[in-house]
C-alpha cells in the first residue's frame, strides 16, 4: 500500500504522544526533586 | 539415501539467502562484537529454521503437502479434513515465552537490576531529554503508516525505542506479522549506535556547541529516594498508560530489588543468571519469525529503512531539544547530551562522552550523558505504553 495522506492524518499521534511523554517526565522530575528535598540527609540540610 | 536426496531437493535460493543472513549476524556478533548476546542466537536460529523440512519450527500439512499457517487456519475454520501439524521446539518456545511476552518481561527484571539511577536522581532535570529523544518513534509512526496498516506501522515505529523487550512486547500485542524483521532492525541498530549517531549529532551542532563544558556537581541521593523512585515511576506510568504497566513494572521491580539493600543475592541473580538465561532463549526463539517465506519480502527492507529513520530522528529530537533549551538557559547545556536520550544503554551515553572528549580532551560529559541515557530507558517504555494505548 502507498497512502501518503496517512502521514498527515497520523500527525495527531505524534503531537499527543510527545505531549504525554513530556508531561509524564515532567511529573517524574517534580516528584524526584520533591523526594530529594524531603529525604536529603540532615547534615546536608543544615549546610 | 532417497530421504537425503528428497531433503536436499527441498533447498531453494531463499533458504540459502537466509543462511547467509544468519551467517552475517553471527559474523557481526563474533567479529564486530555487535550485540553478540542476541545477534549470535538469532543468526544461528535463522539457519536452524531455514533448513529444508526443519523440525525446529511447527509445520502444517494438508493431505501430506506442506501449507502455510495462514492457509492452515483458513482450512481449519472452513472445517476441511486431512489437516495435520508437526510441532517444532522453537515454535513451542515462542508460544510459551514470546507470544505471551513472558521472556521480554522477565528480561526487564534483569535490566532493571542492572540500572543505576543515581546520576539521574542526582540531576533529575536530565529526564526531559529522554522524552525529547522519543521523537523518532512518533515521526516513524507517521512515515510507516504511509506503507503499512496502523498496527504494523506502530510496531515498526517502536524500533526507535532502541529497546529490544519493548519492541517485542509492542509488536506482539499489536499482532504485527513483521516481528522477525523488527527484532533484527532493533538489535542491529542498537549495536550500530556508535556509527549512526555521530554524523547526525555533527550535522546538527556547531564545533563551539560540542565544546560546551558541563561541570558535574553530584548531589547526595538518599536511599529512601532510590527506593521510592521505581515505585513512583510504576504508579505514574501505570496511570498514564495502563497497557505499559507490565513493562514499566517489571523494569522497576528489578531496580527495586537492586536498591532495597536487603536482596543482594536476588539482585545479582537477576542481573546475571536470569538475564543470561532469558537472553539465550530470546534470541534463538525470535528466529522462528525469520523463516524465509515470512522474512524475505520487500517489506523487510522497508522496515530496516524505517528503523534507521527512527534512530536518526530520535537523535535529532534530543539534540534539537537541547539547543532549544539553550536559547532560554543561562548555564548552557552541551546539546550532544540530548542524543543520549535514546534508550540504547550504555552505548549512546558513551558515544556522546567520546565525542565530547574528541572536541575537548578536558570535557567530561559521561555522567550527564549516562543520566540522560537512563532517562531514555524510562521514556522509551512509556512511549511503548502510549503506542499500545493508542492502537489496542
Amino acid at each position: 500500500m502507498f497512502e501518503p495522506m496517512n502521514f498527515v492524518t497520523n500527525l495527531q499521534y505524534m503531537g499527543v504522544g510527545m505531549l504525554c511523554i513530556i508531561i509524564v517526565m515532567g511529573v517524574l522530575i517534580g516528584a524526584t526533586v520533591l523526594l530529594n528535598k524531603i529525604t536529603r540527609p540532615k547534615d546536608e540540610k543544615k549546610d | 539415501m532417497s530421504i537425503l536426496w528428497e531433503t536436499i531437493l527441498q533447498i531453494n535460493w531463499q533458504m540459502i539467502v537466509m543462511w547467509v543472513i544468519g551467517g552475517i549476524l553471527i559474523y557481526l556478533a563474533i567479529k564486530k562484537d555487535m550485540e553478540p548476546t542476541l545477534l549470535l542466537p538469532m543468526g544461528f536460529g535463522a539457519i536452524l529454521v531455514n533448513l529444508p523440512l526443519s523440525g525446529a519450527v511447527t509445520r502444517y500439512f494438508q493431505n501430506g503437502a506442506e501449507i502455510t499457517v495462514q492457509k492452515y487456519n483458513e482450512l481449519l475454520a472452513a472445517g476441511e479434513e486431512g489437516l495435520s501439524v508437526t510441532e517444532g521446539a522453537l515454535t513451542t518456545l515462542f508460544e510459551a515465552g514470546i507470544s505471551n511476552e513472558l521472556f521480554p518481561l522477565i528480561l526487564f527484571i534483569g535490566i532493571g537490576a542492572m540500572i543505576d539511577f543515581g546520576p539521574l536522581l542526582s540531576n533529575p532535570k536530565l529526564m526531559i531529554f529522554g522524552a525529547a529523544a522519543q521523537f523518532g518513534i512518533f515521526f516513524t509512526l507517521c512515515l510507516a503508516s504511509v506503507f503499512f496498516d496502523i498496527n504494523d506501522a506502530a510496531s515498526i515505529a517502536i524500533i526507535g525505542a532502541a529497546d529490544g523487550p519493548t519492541s517485542i512486547v509492542v509488536a506482539n500485542k499489536l499482532n504485527s506479522t513483521y516481528l522477525g524483521a523488527i527484532m533484527v532492525a532493533a538489535y542491529s541498530y542498537m549495536a550500530l549506535v556508535p556509527i549512526i549517531q555521530p554524523p547526525v549529532i555533527k550535522l546538527l551542532t556547531t564545533k563551539e556547541e560540542r565544546k560546551i563544558r558541563m561541570p558535574y556537581k553530584p548531589a547526595a541521593v538518599s536511599k529512601t529516594t532510590r527506593i521510592l523512585f521505581p515505585i513512583i515511576i510504576t504508579v505514574v506510568a501505570g496511570l498514564v498508560a495502563p497497557d505499559s504497566v507490565s513493562l514499566v513494572g517489571f523494569l522497576m521491580f528489578g531496580n527495586l530489588i537492586r536498591e532495597c539493600g536487603v536482596l543482594d543475592s536476588l539482585s545479582e541473580t537477576a542481573q546475571k543468571v536470569l538475564a543470561n538465561l532469558i537472553t539465550i532463549f530470546l534470541g534463538i526463539t525470535i528466529a522462528t519469525r525469520m523463516v524465509w517465506n515470512e522474512f524475505l519480502v520487500p517489506n523487510t527492507l522497508l522496515i530496516l529503512g524505517l528503523g534507521l529513520v527512527a534512530f536518526i530522528f530520535d537523535t535529532a529530537g534530543g539534540v534539537l531539544f537541547a539547543k532549544l533549551l539553550n536559547l532560554f538557559m543561562k548555564e548552557k547545556i552541551n546539546p550532544m547530551i540530548g542524543a543520549a536520550g535514546i534508550s540504547a544503554f550504555p552505548m549512546s551515553g558513551r558515544v556522546v562522552h567520546k565525542m565530547g572528549l574528541k572536541e575537548d580532551p578536558q570535557n567530561f560529559l559521561l555522567m550527564h550523558s549516562i543520566g540522560v541515557n537512563v532517562s531514555g530507558q524510562i521514556a522509551s517504555v512509556i512511549a511503548g505504553g502510549l503506542i499500545l494505548n493508542f492502537f489496542m
